[in-house]
């Protein structure tokens, strides 16, 4: 008998009666304000969130933050700072000394400051981690307010075959309970709300 | 060993146990503030554990429709029987490919199954990934906690290490400098790596899909960079629907360690261009547990290690006392189950205070089980000599009242007058670290008989 024959016989032996699968509510909430909850919570996580004014020009402001870095990618025509053109490179690897992604955000959860990256907007699923910045551009009416809401707009078969949700830059604490940000993949995590 | 023995050796050092205590304190208090802001906590636990408790009772058809999806994904899918045949398996995936270089993120199925050494053996370079275990893995030890895998050292242990292995500094111990050195050394594995293996927190029955919580990012850094990406779990792991996960990544992150979400929560569904991907799903004990009704339900577990940092007994006695890959109350009540001989002292190495219970995110009934364990380390002839002479001796005396009304009189009129070291012994373990309380000049029975004449 197979491996996987013998599993699932054992299963059905000792399983016990079939148990309801609950239907979820979605938990909404109309006494939030969802943009003032979403900045607060990049704060607390570890991210920078800027709302941008309408006589503020996006790509001075991440060059105000960001000045230092060399190769810049971007997937989004909200900004022009890209000097890295992504369409020949079939190699993650080639991605290694890129310095600053700026991503466009599919949306946003408030309740977590959460922001959705599918596959299908990046180049390579690589790009959000390898890259020792990351800015994350995000329609301000592209918020909800969290999970169960989040999990409705998403289809996996949509995506390239991978999505991710990224709350704020890469962490640990590892050591000593000491938290350092910038663990593996984004040393900072910029959101610029539109 | 037995816990309690082991947890001696770890209490040697009165400070550093306090400081345990206290870290791992902060971690249940942090947990706590964030599930404050969360108004129907409650009821998310309680839909978690009805969702666990519907897989478990469908796990058959949820694994077969979980393969049947991921394979029409494009991912290959195995299934092992026990450890051996999950190293086997994941070895062979290796070779099949050429695969030398294996970067690892975080997976406690891997600690499980001691996959590191097999494939050690067989010539592969295996790197843990996580930073936290990294560090065990330098020193050869084992995670000592499921989600803060070195948290019994101090950062001048970890400086210590990285002087040894990585070259930093001697006596160098800022945090922010050793994970720079961890993040550089670390970063020139994930480019150089020719396989990634993950651990799963979810798998989707639905879409054949997985999902894989981590904070530093290195399980994606792994897996997007390798032609290879094996993911290996125990079959528990499976949900059925997509939705479900709005339920426990809210219950995850915030119970762990007070995140409102970890930093990354990733979804896989299909391979990436030029990519492999496997599953390997995992029995290794866990059929036998299903079909134990009262501990099925430790089944359910999440891993977000909360019942270790509540639990009064683990935080002063250290992960590595238990001598099980899932240490605290919940590997308690799992370890027995896999072998009972070796474990026998894990039941007893509670207060039955039930705060585990309390915190769990997907209600287990940890300290219950705990409970039912004791009767049938008991029932099995494994419990300690001490104990059950301890045993038999009070059971003698508590069904004798004249007997024990005696021996009650005599210890306490004993007590006040004894010299310490006939009291304070090897012989009176509950003399050890404390002082015994001032014995009262009657019982309670005496009292009220007095009392209730005077009355009437």
């Amino acid at each position: 008998m197979s491996s996987r024959e013998y599993i699932l016989q054992q299963i059905k032996k000792n399983k016990p009666e079939l148990a309801p699968l609950p239907s979820l509510p979605s938990f909404e909430r109309n006494d939030v304000d969802l943009l003032t909850h979403f900045k607060e919570t990049l704060k607390f996580v570890g991210g920078m969130a800027i709302e941008l004014r309408d006589d503020q020009n996006i790509n001075k402001e991440i060059s105000k933050i960001y000045h230092d870095a060399k190769q810049i990618v971007s997937n989004t025509d909200f900004v022009s700072l890209a000097n890295f053109d992504l369409t020949f490179v079939t190699d993650p690897h080639d991605l290694k000394d890129i310095d600053l992604a700026i991503l466009k955000g599919e949306f946003g959860v408030a309740e977590n400051a959460a922001v959705w990256i599918p596959a299908n907007t990046l180049a390579h699923r690589a790009l959000p981690f390898i890259t020792q910045h990351v800015v994350f551009i995000l329609e301000k009416y592209k918020l909800v307010w969290n999970m169960h809401e989040a999990y409705k707009k998403i289809n996996l078969q949509n995506t390239d075959g991978y999505g991710v949700f990224i709350s704020g830059p890469s962490k640990t604490a590892d050591i000593e309970q000491s938290l350092v940000i910038g663990a593996h993949g984004s040393r900072s995590l910029t959101v610029f709300l539109i | 060993m037995e816990h309690a023995e082991l947890a001696e050796k770890f209490i040697e050092d009165e400070a550093r146990t306090d400081w345990h205590d206290g870290a791992l304190w902060f971690v249940r208090y942090k947990r706590d503030v964030q599930i404050k802001k969360v108004p129907e906590w409650e009821e998310l636990r309680e839909l978690g554990s009805q969702i666990k408790a519907n897989v478990l009772s469908n796990l058959d058809n949820c694994l077969v429709q979980f393969e049947e999806n991921a394979i029409k994904n494009g991912v290959h899918v195995h299934w092992a029987r026990d450890a051996n045949e999950h190293n086997e398996i994941v070895l062979s995936i290796l070779k099949s490919k050429g695969a030398k270089k294996l970067v690892k993120s975080k997976s406690m199925l891997t600690e499980e199954c001691h996959l590191n050494p097999h494939l050690i053996e067989n010539g592969i370079e295996v790197i843990d990934t996580d930073l936290g275990e990294r560090i065990v893995q330098m020193r050869d030890e084992t995670p000592s906690h499921i989600v803060l895998p070195a948290i019994h050292l101090k950062k001048e242990d970890v400086g210590e290490t990285f002087h040894q292995y990585l070259g930093t500094e001697k006596g160098a111990s800022d945090p922010i400098y050793l994970a720079e050195v961890a993040r550089n050394h670390l970063r020139d594995k994930f480019l150089n790596a020719d396989a990634a293996l993950t651990g799963v927190n979810f798998a989707v029955a639905e879409n054949g899909s997985i999902t894989v919580c981590t904070n530093e990012g290195n399980a994606d850094l792994g897996v997007h960079l390798a032609p290879l990406h094996i993911a290996s779990f125990g079959m528990e792991k499976l949900i059925p629907r997509q939705e479900d996960l709005g339920v426990f990544l809210r219950l995850l992150g915030r119970n762990a360690t007070g995140q409102p979400i970890t930093a990354f929560s990733s979804h896989f569904l299909k391979p990436n261009k030029g990519q492999e991907m496997h599953y390997v799903i995992v029995d290794n004990g866990r059929t036998e547990q299903l079909g134990r009704p009262d501990f099925r339900k430790s089944l359910y577990c999440i891993r977000c290690g909360a019942c270790m940092n509540t639990c009064p007994v683990y935080r002063r006695s250290g992960g590595h006392s238990y001598e099980y890959t899932v240490p605290g109350p919940i590997g308690a009540i799992l370890s027995p189950g896999i072998d009972l001989k070796k474990h026998a002292s894990l039941p007893f190495a509670s207060t039955l205070c039930g705060s585990c219970t309390d915190v769990c995110p997907v209600k287990i009934d940890i300290h219950q089980q705990l409970y039912k364990w004791r009767q049938i380390v008991s029932e099995e002839g494994e419990l300690a000599v001490s104990k059950t002479t301890a045993m038999k001796g009070m059971g003698y005396l508590l069904s004798h009242p004249k007997l024990y009304r005696l021996a009650g009189r005599i210890g306490r009129r004993m007590l006040g007058i004894m010299p310490r070291f006939m009291i304070y012994n090897h012989l009176n373990a509950w003399g050890k670290h404390r002082e015994l309380p001032i014995a009262p000049k009657e019982s309670f029975r005496d009292w009220y008989l007095k009392n209730k004449k005077a009355t009437v």
